[in-house]
């Protein structure tokens, strides 16, 4: 699980890697890696799991540093008690788990024992969305909503592993509450290195005429690669990268949006609560009327399945993505 | 000044008064609103008073001290035990406990880490032990010698998260945690609403050192506090059977023990009761 790899590829679930096709390399374990190379300066980081290690990529950090991690069994609600105790002496714990544990499970936890106090807590949430086939008990399709709703939880959905280590930097540096979504395992690098991702700010990364794009986490690699796709039939997209879901980049979102007749979002989570619903109150709010095509997971529980084939039976692909763009009205 | 009296040095007569004054001021605070968690922190009182004047290690002009002990009340309705004191102690003023429980007091009903002294949010019951956890294994990263001390309840002992809490500091051999079990026999929707004896067996069983004593009675307290100071490779569980409303003949006896709202002529009667019997006792 360490050293970076340059085979393109992009883990699927335990065991089961796809190809990554074209020139993307991928990097293995970008959160365990970076937090371990953390780590080294910074001596008040602690690392924490909850019988998830092996799954969340955070066995690098606890190689370095093995009187700096513990893992508190199958017990999310006293791994957020304990990050939260840990805190109140100064130490800066990252925590990790399972999308669905960290939330659904350890709410109240989060809620009161981290964001009330603003404690410096990084959750770092593995599965998010439709990233496993094991079910609704394992996809984390609804994690975004819950979190938006706590007070003071900064909420990060990265796209690429240059951005998880980037912003893994950053959320280490950030004083307060963090819930941050995990692409674990090979995970494919679709920015450059040197790309800059900061809390709290959206970034452009296409200019377009037609219909604007908004997505976070992984659907930007898919918006990207649709983009360039729709370019070649002569469709000019532009798209918005928006990986902080809180605090939301509502001035970017609103300033981009203006430019189009119509925009399309894109996100790896349910439309109800999560993006689809913030683009949509920040365009209500800064008086902007769009027609909004909300790309996402419907309101409901998702099946198993191979990941690659629920992907494209709820539309978080490329070839989806494209496919709503040039049948848009 | 710091606080933390030698083992053995403990003058039970001067505890046991400064117990009454707990209990004096949460008359005082109870009758200000006409309501309050009485029962609870009368019951707590004997606790309290023995580790405030003399267990905890603290500076109540520095409370931030990396290396005081620390005392987590998990559950944060007996903040009027806890106001107690830490006016005695001098962290918040005695004139402010008058304002218990009153619009913009910051002497809430249930606690918040606002005020002085407070370390953390109880009242969301089992929060308070897995983060006591957590302190104990921040203190042993810095190699501190300070312990950490929560307070929790039999009725909390229901809250699945307590249990994950005692696992994983048996796991930890958490040597400077000391549970204290306020077993009082009475949880909101009445008298033992699911029974959990035998306790003591219960943390005995998730690998704790455990003991049970009579928690109003002072030299006890004393002694199984002096007892956890050994350490021994384990965290220490201590068992207190309580009596909800101790020191108040008619609270004691009261149904309503869990919450205690009556009119202000009731309260300067329960105050005259307790005056009479305090002494009688001295």
């Amino acid at each position: 699980m360490s050293g970076a790899a340059t085979e393109a590829g992009r883990t699927l679930a335990m065991g089961q890697d796809e190809v990554v096709g074209g020139s993307r390399r991928s990097v293995e374990a970008p959160f365990g890696r970076a937090l371990a190379r953390l780590g080294q300066s910074r001596p008040d980081i602690v690392g924490l799991t909850a019988d998830l290690g092996k799954y969340t990529d955070i066995l690098p950090f606890r190689d370095a540093f093995p009187e700096r991690f513990f893992n508190v069994g199958m017990a999310e609600q006293n791994l957020v008690a304990v990050a939260a105790g840990l805190a109140r002496t100064g130490k800066v714990p990252f925590a990790t788990t399972y999308g669905v544990f960290a939330t659904r499970r350890a709410y109240d936890f989060v809620a009161i024992a981290l964001a009330h106090s603003k404690l410096d807590v990084k959750i770092v949430a593995g599965l998010p969305g439709l990233t496993t086939g094991y079910g609704g008990t394992h996809q984390a399709i609804e994690d975004l909503a819950l979190m938006r709703m706590i007070p003071g939880l900064t909420i990060i959905d990265p796209c690429d592993a240059t951005e998880i280590e980037a912003a893994t930097e950053a959320i280490a540096a950030h004083r307060g509450p963090v819930y941050m979504r995990l692409l674990r395992g090979s995970v494919p690098a679709v920015f450059e290195a040197g790309y800059r991702f900061e809390i709290g700010k959206a970034r452009q990364l296409r200019n377009g005429s037609d219909v604007g794009i908004i997505s976070t986490g992984f659907m930007t690699e898919r918006a990207l690669d649709a983009a360039d796709a729709l370019r070649k039939q002569g469709i000019s997209a532009g798209v918005l990268h928006v990986p902080t879901i809180k605090p939301f980049d509502a001035g970017a979102v609103a300033e981009f949006a203006a430019g189009f007749s119509h925009i399309v979002t894109a996100e790896n989570h349910v439309v109800v609560g999560g993006l689809a619903s913030l683009v949509v109150e920040t365009l209500f709010d800064a008086g902007i009327a769009k027609k909004v095509t909300r790309i996402g997971l419907p309101d409901r529980y998702i099946e198993c399945g191979a990941v690659p084939t629920l992907q494209a039976k709820y539309g978080l692909t490329t070839e989806a993505v494209i496919a709503t763009i040039t049948g848009l009205s | 000044m710091l606080r933390n009296s030698p083992p053995g040095s403990a003058d039970i007569g001067a505890l046991q008064r400064k117990a009454t004054r707990l209990r004096r001021h949460m008359l005082t605070m109870a009758r200000g609103q006409g309501q309050g968690y009485i029962g609870q922190g009368l019951g707590i009182a004997d606790t309290l008073a023995a580790l405030y004047f003399h267990e905890l290690r603290y500076d109540p002009h520095n409370l931030a001290w990396a290396d005081r002990d620390r005392f987590l009340l998990s559950t944060g309705h007996y903040s009027i035990a806890l106001w107690a004191a830490l006016a005695e102690a001098g962290i918040i003023p005695v004139e402010e406990l008058i304002t218990y429980g009153a619009d913009n007091s910051r002497l809430e009903m249930s606690t918040l880490d606002t005020t002085p002294g407070v370390e953390i949010i109880g009242g969301s019951l089992g929060h308070g032990l897995g983060q006591g956890v957590g302190q104990a294994l921040g203190l042993r990263v810095d190699k501190s010698d300070a312990r950490v001390f929560v307070e929790l309840s039999d009725g909390e002992m229901q809250e699945g998260s307590t249990w994950e809490a005692a696992m994983s500091a048996s796991h930890f051999k958490l040597d400077g945690l000391v549970a204290l079990i306020d077993c009082n026999g009475i949880q909101a929707d009445g008298p033992v609403v699911l029974y959990m004896e035998p306790v003591a067996d219960k943390w005995r069983a998730f690998g704790w050192q455990t003991s049970e004593i009579d928690g109003n009675d002072m030299k006890a307290v004393v002694g199984a506090l002096a007892d956890a100071r050994e350490r021994n490779g384990k965290p220490k569980a201590i068992v207190l059977r309580t009596l909800p409303g101790k020191g108040v003949p008619r609270i004691e006896t009261s149904e309503k023990s869990h919450f205690f709202r009556i009119d202000v002529a009731q309260w300067d009667g329960i105050i005259a009761e307790f005056e009479k019997t305090v002494g009688a006792v001295q």
